[in-house]
């Protein structure tokens, strides 16, 4: 499946965040929010540009309150890095596209 | 080549684009974020005619993106790296180094919100410390919050933050408002306000949850007091977006493009309209008033030049 990012809820954080062997990047965002709109296309596009080594996944704040909560999202959208299982790094507001790679790039070795 | 280019696509850059379009002017609008501007961060826009109820501001830049490329406006999504003049010749680069030609331009960039420079502002940055309650505010249900500043903004976005915070401080430098006269009557009676007069905001501090306190510091009394709040808001103004103007155009003190009342610069065929000029009034309803003045000038420059 290349042409997704995961949406993913309570239930599913678990499976596809949590126990990925690889990197997961993870967009928090919701209906309402401005600049969230300007970074979905934006992770869309890395999913496909790193389709099978990133994984990339999203998290609607709106219907998952307890996963934002969870994480301590005071804002969005937050874009959280994730490797075995845990936090490893996270972007707060819209940036741009070169600066998310390098990120992940750098994670990647 | 474009016969107008015009950078950023708020109230002022739409309008602008709707009359050039109806000039049957072929016009292309550069937008590196979103449609809309800082519109799209306020929830509920009061003051601009024709909405007797109010209308959302995503909503309001959504009808006026619509409205402008019906008539033929193209948008672009991209950033812009730099913009030179050459003769009649306007050439912008665009951040992948692609470069577009206009015969006349018209920068309506706006403007962003200003940060405090304090310890702990960029620390805490999404983590309690925001410049847009729009988009944050409902991460501080029953929370205690505050508010920075006391103009216009500030005093729309403590009364929004109401709606979600236990208790919404707003802390002034000053010891009144400078708010519109109805907002400051909806703060000032509204039960979960309290006003911080003559105080500032010395250091955000926080642990791993994000913001815990604030020092705040009266500047009278030059007292200085903690107090407790999950979040931040910042609305202390903004500066301009200007940056990749310099040399183009004469700029203010301030770093805003100065215009004459027909919103020419100091650059032959270059106009600005909206928050990026330097005025005292920035509003929706006086960005549209730039925004169509540009575009008809612009469109006399071509005629006249070309």
């Amino acid at each position: 499946m290349s042409d997704a990012v995961i949406s993913v809820t309570g239930e599913t954080f678990d499976q596809v965040v949590i126990q990925s062997e690889t990197l997961v990047m993870v967009d928090f965002w919701a209906t309402w929010c401005g600049p969230c709109k300007i970074v979905a296309p934006v992770v869309e596009e890395l999913a496909k540009e790193y389709d099978g080594k990133v994984v990339f996944a999203k998290v609607n704040t709106d219907e998952n309150p307890d996963l934002a909560s969870k994480h301590g999202i005071r804002g969005i959208p937050t874009l959280m890095f994730f490797k075995g299982g845990e936090v490893k790094d996270q972007v707060v507001g819209a940036v741009p596209k070169a600066q998310l790679k390098s990120k992940i790039d750098s994670f990647l070795g | 080549m474009y016969d107008v280019i015009i950078i950023g696509g708020g109230p002022a850059g739409l309008t602008a684009g709707l009359y050039t379009s109806r000039g049957r002017l072929k016009t292309l609008l550069i937008e590196k974020g979103l449609i809309g501007g800082l519109v799209t961060t306020t929830e509920w826009v009061e003051n601009y005619p024709g909405f007797e109820e109010g209308v959302m501001g995503a909503e309001l830049a959504q009808k006026m993106q619509q409205q402008a490329t019906k008539f033929g406006l193209e948008i672009k999504q991209a950033a812009v790296e730099r913009v030179s003049v050459d003769g009649k010749k306007k050439t912008i680069t665009l951040d992948d180094g692609s470069q577009l030609e206009a015969k006349a331009l018209i920068l309506t960039t706006g403007a962003h919100p200003r940060t405090l420079k304090i310890p702990g502002e960029d620390e805490f940055r999404g983590k309690g410390v925001s410049y847009c309650a729009t988009c944050d505010g409902a991460f501080f249900k029953d929370n205690d919050i505050a508010v920075v500043g006391g103009g216009d903004s500030a005093v729309q976005e403590a009364i929004f933050l109401t709606k979600f915070a236990k208790t919404v401080y707003v802390i002034h430098r000053r010891d009144k408002l400078r708010a519109e006269k109805i907002l400051q009557e909806r703060a000032l009676s509204n039960p979960k306000i309290k006003f911080l007069w003559d105080s500032v905001v010395e250091k955000i501090d926080g642990d791993n949850s994000g913001v815990t306190s604030l020092l705040v510091k009266n500047v009278k009394t030059n007292e200085n007091t903690k107090i407790d709040v999950q979040g931040v808001f910042i609305y202390i103004g903004y500066n301009p977006n200007t940056e990749f103007m310099s040399g183009l155009a004469n700029l203010d003190k301030e770093n805003y493009l100065i215009t004459d009342e027909n919103m020419s610069t100091s650059s032959p065929g270059v106009y600005a309209a909206g928050d990026v000029r330097a005025k005292q009034l920035k509003q929706i309803a006086t960005a549209v008033g730039d925004g169509a003045i540009a575009g008809v000038e612009a469109e006399k420059y071509i005629e006249e030049n070309y």
